[in-house]
């Protein structure tokens, strides 16, 4: 008995000795559930590999809170290495000079082997200064594709393979749609900022805000009612009046889903990382994937889509030897390996060129269909200044504002012009104060 | 009345000072922060921190969001409280006209009070809820569409009815305890004079029951403002269209998920200059204008 607890309290000891030496690193994010579970076995992937640094995840609930908390630790000098910031928190990030410290600053500063040219541009692009500069560390990107219903697309004597390209052809499919009674809708979609508003700007090649959609500054301003994004919701308020078009609610959209999944409606846009979601809900009938539609009448479309998810960010004031840690860590995120895993698990999009060559070599685009939609529609031209991606202050309320100005359209109480007019004056209210506060 | 005197002056002082202390960490610290911030313009992470004056109160009032927020908590707190209060002055009279089995309905009708604001609000949407809830299709049968989550009058109901549900369980325990106190003399004189049950309750139960119902008016329209944050935040989240976007709310999203915190620390003054009203008003004219 003596002997066995003077072994363990040796054992206790050499424990102790090993994890003093080890530097211990602390990453708040937020993902919960199933994603949160793989997203700590990679960090155990890493923390086994070696054993000067040991990462310390912690969830810390939705993304909002995640950022806040960091915001707010940071602020008592108690922040944390690493933190998941979503990509509308990019603005607040990058304008917080003194907080954050650039991923590519630590990369070469840390001597890690960091090379700008093996990542995707369409992923790492939004995150980039106007030098090309990576500043965060892309972590779980996704963008919005077309789930169709193959099974009511033959019913409504439409071709199950052939997605619409165009937004002529997609009302042209939903009007058959619906009057061979194959469904009561023709289409629902996610996020009316992210996708209708953002995204449709992007694929179009259109500006939604000056000084390159804000990465230029904090002196940009939103200009989001050009034409195109005017015609489109004049289009959308249309659509719904005849039935053809249903609104899933604001921010995320979440009644748009069920009205997918139930076949009431045939085509649902939605995020890439839904995939997962959209499969195991598809039980009565099989699903096809295809590219967000465009208006063939605008030059320049289909231009590339953009991203949307979060990215890690590396605050400032932590001791020295916990970035050698950071760098180490990132290092071993971008490897193919642990990038096509993340990615064939979770739907989000690859970082690196390596990554998708992987997958490719894998096979698994021709085993699961539709995840590749994603990739090609991201990669489909070179980036434009309109179509890297947006970095706007108070983005999260602006988000909010295109929600209220898009249900204020579909009342009835606003035009198209009109709401759109509105995001863009209410908006740049915020953006005024979020300028003077960042001066 | 006997009167205890203190020879030693350091010894009040001493014995209440764990609550002096509490008070000061958890009241006039955080208040004082908050009225230092309302005239600061600051930036996330706190880098950069200007003096703005009155800016930051200038621009609420000439926010359209903010005058609309003030609207809605205004409508919310009426609905709250005469619904709650009307609906429990109800109960309790019915309770107290039962002699054997009041201290059951007593019993039953206190136990919403237990549900935290927030579980009380997630019952309430999962009943309303328009994909799966009962209400929505029973309304369907009457042929109201309901949806709270595009319409505007649909919302505010839905946590007017959360909100009320909550608090009637408080209004009844008082209003009970009230009922009770009244004489019964009095009604039975008024009985024999030939005053129908009607009559009775408003020539005579209504007036005695006042400083309760006073107190109770003002209890209620407090909880109304201050104590629902839990349950617009897990039903409605202020939407659609800042239709249930109630001051305390707006406090909350604009300075935790805003990071406006110049904007938050002064809608949050405003707040204290209504509390600091509201209890004044209780003080002085509850307390001493209606008689006991």
């Amino acid at each position: 008995m003596k002997r066995l607890f003077a072994a363990s309290a040796v054992a206790l000891i050499a424990s102790l000795t090993a994890a003093q030496a080890q530097t211990e690193i602390q990453w708040w994010h937020a993902m919960g559930g199933e994603l949160g579970a793989k997203l700590e076995e990679i960090t155990k992937g890493f923390n086994d590999s070696q054993d000067e640094f040991r990462i310390v995840p912690s969830y810390k609930g939705t993304y909002p809170e995640t950022m806040t908390a960091a915001i707010a630790a940071f602020r008592a000098q108690q922040q944390p290495a690493i933190v998941q910031v979503f990509e509308v928190g990019t603005g607040t990030m990058m304008a917080a000079k003194g907080a954050i410290v650039p991923v590519h600053q630590l990369m070469t500063e840390q001597g890690a082997n960091f090379d700008p040219a093996s990542f995707l541009p369409a992923v790492v692009g939004y995150y980039t200064d106007t030098d090309g500069n990576m500043l965060s560390l892309p972590f779980n990107s996704s963008t919005p594709i077309v789930y169709y219903n193959k099974t009511m697309f033959e019913k409504a004597g439409l071709d199950p393979n052939t997605p619409p390209k165009t937004w002529a052809e997609l009302e042209e499919f939903s009007t058959k749609i619906r009057d061979s009674g194959a469904g009561t809708c023709g289409f629902t979609t996610q996020w009316i900022s992210w996708i209708q508003t953002e995204n449709l700007s992007a694929w179009h090649n259109q500006p939604i805000g000056t000084e390159q959609n804000g990465f230029g500054g904090t002196s940009a301003r939103l200009s989001l009612n050009g034409p195109v994004q005017v015609k489109h919701w004049a289009n959308l308020k249309r659509l719904s009046d005849e039935g053809i078009f249903k609104y899933g609610g604001p921010v995320g959209g979440d009644n748009a889903a069920p009205m997918f999944y139930s076949q009431d409606c045939a085509m649902y846009m939605a995020s890439s990382a839904s995939r997962a979601g959209v499969v195991a809900n598809a039980k009565d009938f099989e699903v096809g994937y295809g590219m967000l539609p465009y208006y063939d009448d605008v030059e320049g479309a289909p231009q590339n889509s953009i991203i949307g998810g979060a990215t890690l960010w590396v605050l400032s004031g932590r001791p020295d030897e916990e970035y050698a840690g950071v760098a180490k860590f990132f290092e071993y995120l971008s490897s193919p390996e642990v990038q096509a895993d993340w990615h064939q698990f979770s739907g989000y999009l690859p970082i690196t060129q390596a990554a998708y060559d992987l997958g490719k070599q894998q096979g698994f685009y021709d085993k699961n269909p539709g995840s590749e939609v994603a990739l090609q529609q991201i990669t489909l031209n070179e980036p434009t200044e309109n179509s890297k991606g947006l970095r706007f202050g108070s983005y999260v309320q602006i988000r909010g504002i295109i929600d209220e100005e898009f249900e204020q359209l579909l009342s009835g109480s606003k035009d198209a012009q009109g709401a759109l007019d509105s995001v863009v004056g209410r908006g740049n209210a915020l953006l005024e104060e979020f300028q003077a506060q960042n001066q | 009345m006997k009167r205890t005197i203190f020879r030693n002056q350091l010894l009040p002082w001493l014995l209440l000072a764990p609550q002096l202390a509490i008070t000061f960490v958890f009241f006039l610290w955080p208040a004082a922060q908050a009225v230092r911030q309302s005239f600061l313009r600051q930036d996330a992470f706190g880098i950069s921190t200007q003096f703005v004056g009155l800016s930051n109160f200038k621009a609420l009032w000439n926010s359209p969001e903010y005058l609309n927020s003030l609207q809605v908590t205004a409508v919310f707190a009426v609905m709250v409280t005469v619904l709650s209060m009307g609906f429990s002055l109800l109960l309790a009279v019915a309770v107290d006209r039962t002699i054997r089995s009041s201290s059951l309905y007593t019993t039953l009708l206190v136990w919403p009070y237990a549900v935290a604001p927030a579980v009380a609000g997630i019952l309430w949407w999962f009943i309303f809820n328009p994909t799966i809830g009962i209400m929505p299709y029973v309304l369907d049968v009457v042929g109201y569409d309901w949806n709270h989550i595009s319409s505007k009058t649909d919302a505010l109901v839905l946590v007017v009815i959360a909100s009320a549900w909550k608090q009637i369980s408080y209004n009844f325990l008082f209003f009970v305890a009230g009922l009770q106190s009244i004489p019964a003399s009095l009604r039975e004189a008024a009985a024999i004079d030939g005053a129908g049950p009607v009559k009775r309750f408003f020539d005579i139960t209504l007036p005695l029951l006042s400083p309760t119902t006073f107190f109770l008016l003002v209890v209620n329209i407090v909880y109304a403002m201050f104590d629902t944050f839990a349950v617009i935040d897990a039903t409605t989240e202020g939407g659609p269209a800042q239709a249930t976007n109630i001051l305390v709310y707006k406090v909350y999203f604009d300075g935790f998920v805003g990071q406006n915190m110049g904007s938050s620390a002064a809608q949050s003054v405003v707040l204290m200059g209504i509390v600091i009203a509201l209890t004044v008003i209780q003080f002085r004219y509850v307390e001493k204008k209606v008689a006991y």
